[in-house]
């Protein structure tokens, strides 16, 4: 029941992101054919506009629009008139998916990790370093640690390529500028939750009943601790993919973030919307997985209870 | 009678002629006053109050330390590190970076407060009026629950990607950034609002106040807003530095303040291209001062919440 609700609520919301986006394309000031205005007949233009059903009434852009969203058609690009968004799409995924992924393990691996030795060492002085480190991960935007990574790594030490995509070592230092935020609130998140579960009464049980440090901490510790921080994957992996803009940008990756980004300078209706809808939907996605698994894991929540 | 007689010998009163048995040793503090002391026992939380204060004093008066405005251009003066006639060094245009910097200041601390009270103003609308609405007849619960779909629709929403297309949409500015923040920003204070407001009205002692026929106004005025304001604060010291992280994010995308006006993100997206040729001051100043601003933010925040949550 809860999971039905659930789907209809993502339904819902992905109608309203697509209606709006559209609606918002239609308020755009400026022409994506201003700048072919000059040089092309108005016979050429009017057939421009047709083929991207541009001359039509706005409703009946829309249905069509919904159509071809139906069947995953998400129309032409009109700024490179040979690719349609879905080739975007198709060629800028695999680069910012992978990015994405990556940054999403090293936020969560190293996030945990400091966050379990700030637990454990509570008030100590493991615990004030991983917390400086954090709180410097949440102060500096990614746009600002980008380009001194950059500065750092490829330009004095020439560890890293500057920038553009192709190996492995092409991947490291956007992935450390991407994941260094999600990173720090990982590791304060993960903090506070083992201080809350190391100082239950069944840890003091494990304890009293001569179980090792290591069992305890792992076992019972981490293994509790650890489940709001899965609740707290939504939230992450939205900044993530907002972070890739400006940082496929500064590396000049050719992801989608990038294709997003140009297209609002280009007016490029079809890829705006298309790539926003690509992204939203992606999130909506991901947000229910995480949910439905979250409740799932802890059995101590009930699929059917309802949200306060 | 028997325990009578022991309190008379073994248990005989310190000061017999004082009646001091009722005296509260502590003096009774407000929750306020409370809060106050705690933050002030909290270093961390001092430095940010203090860098805060520090910040919002040269927005203030930092440009006017300089004899520059944040946009004369001086070409002979192009790029210039820092020195004694500019702090901050100048950018390619020989503009004194010192008072873009605090220019920029303004523009992120004006767009911060702003945003975040029209957050509040909306948040504290729909979720209270949703959440006290819960409840109350099959009339309430359709509001209530009315509300609550569409704050749901635009909390699955990504925040960004719509604050984007916003800003492409409106012609760009500090206007046009708030708009567009307060947009989508309000319906996570709605929610805190609600759920608040939903545990409050359980508690025994607005029921009794209802039981006795006290106005709904009162209620609300009364019993209901004062006892959300310790969350609004904590949400409010976190929603702040939010927007001003998205107002530097907008316009280092060049869809936020636009030129020859002066934002941190702006004069950190104009020294990209410089960074590989040595202008550290370029970046370092405006993007210091983001992160400088953020921390306090940050480290203000966990104070007051620590201090009004002291789980």
């Amino acid at each position: 029941m809860y999971i039905l609700k659930r789907i209809l609520t993502m339904i819902l919301t992905i109608w309203v992101i697509v209606t709006l986006t559209f609606v918002m394309m239609k308020f755009i000031p400026g022409d994506p054919f201003a700048s072919d205005a000059d040089v092309l007949p108005p016979e050429v233009l009017e057939n421009m506009r047709a083929q991207y059903n541009l001359d039509k009434p706005v409703a009946v852009q829309y249905a069509l629009y919904l159509k071809g969203l139906a069947s995953f058609d998400l129309g032409p690009s009109i700024e490179s008139r040979t690719r349609t968004v879905n080739d975007i799409i198709k060629s800028g995924f695999p680069p910012s998916a992978f990015l994405g992924l990556q940054s999403l393990v090293i936020a969560l691996f190293f996030g945990l990790l400091l966050g379990i030795i700030a637990a454990l060492y509570h008030n100590r002085f493991l615990d004030y370093i991983s917390m400086i480190i954090a709180i410097i991960g949440i102060s500096i935007p990614s746009f600002i640690l980008a380009p001194l990574l950059i500065k750092v790594f490829s330009v004095d030490l020439r560890i890293f390529p500057v920038a553009t995509w192709g190996t492995w070592m092409h991947t490291v230092l956007p992935s450390i500028a991407l994941a260094s935020m999600p990173l720090a609130v990982v590791a304060r998140f993960m903090r506070s939750s083992m201080i809350e579960v190391m100082n239950a009464n069944y840890i003091r049980t494990a304890d009293a009943k001569g179980l090792s440090t290591a069992g305890i901490v792992i076992k019972h510790g981490i293994r509790n601790a650890i489940l709001p921080v899965v609740s707290f994957i939504g939230p992450l992996f939205v900044s993530l993919i907002t972070g890739t803009f400006v940082i496929e940008k500064i590396f000049a990756i050719p992801g989608i973030g990038r294709y997003f980004v140009d297209s609002i300078f280009n007016r490029d209706y079809p890829v705006i919307m298309g790539t926003t809808i690509f992204f939203s939907v992606i999130l909506v996605f991901t947000l229910f997985l995480i949910d439905i698994s979250y409740r799932l894991i802890d059995p101590r929540i009930s699929l059917t209870s309802k949200e306060g | 009678m028997v325990i009578k007689q022991n309190n008379d010998t073994l248990f005989a009163p310190l000061h017999p002629d004082k009646k001091i048995a009722d005296e509260i040793q502590r003096p009774s503090l407000s929750v306020w006053k409370d809060t106050l002391l705690s933050v002030l026992k909290n270093k961390l939380a001092l430095v940010g109050f203090f860098l805060l204060a520090a910040i919002v004093f040269l927005a203030i008066f930092g440009p006017s330390m300089v004899p520059y405005s944040p946009s004369g251009q001086d070409l002979t003066k192009t790029n210039l590190a820092p020195s004694s006639a500019h702090w901050f060094g100048t950018d390619n245009l020989g503009r004194d970076m010192w008072v873009r910097s605090w220019y920029g200041a303004r523009v992120s601390l004006i767009i911060g407060i702003v945003a975040a009270i029209i957050d509040l103003i909306l948040g504290l609308i729909v979720g209270g009026v949703s959440g006290y609405m819960a409840g109350r007849g099959k009339k309430g619960d359709r509001i209530d629950s009315v509300l609550m779909r569409i704050v749901e629709v635009l909390y699955g929403i990504p925040y960004l990607l719509i604050v984007i297309l916003l800003m492409v949409i409106m012609e760009p500015g500090i206007t046009a950034i708030i708009i567009a923040l307060s947009i989508t920003g309000w319906v996570g204070m709605a929610r805190i609002i609600r759920g608040q407001i939903l545990q409050l009205k359980s508690q025994e002692y607005v029921q009794a106040a209802e039981k006795m026929g006290t106005s709904h106004t009162k209620i609300i005025t009364k019993h209901l807003l004062p006892n959300t304001m310790g969350i609004i604060i904590v949400n409010l010291t976190f929603t702040i530095p939010t927007a001003i992280f998205a107002e530097s994010f907008l316009s280092f995308l060049g869809l936020g303040v636009q030129a020859p006006f002066a934002s941190w993100g702006t004069m950190a997206n104009d020294a990209l291209g410089v960074i590989l040729s040595g202008q550290w001051w370029r970046l370092f100043f405006p993007g210091f001062l983001i992160s400088l601003t953020m921390f306090a933010f940050n480290v203000f925040g966990d104070g007051i919440q620590d201090a009004l949550d002291p789980k």
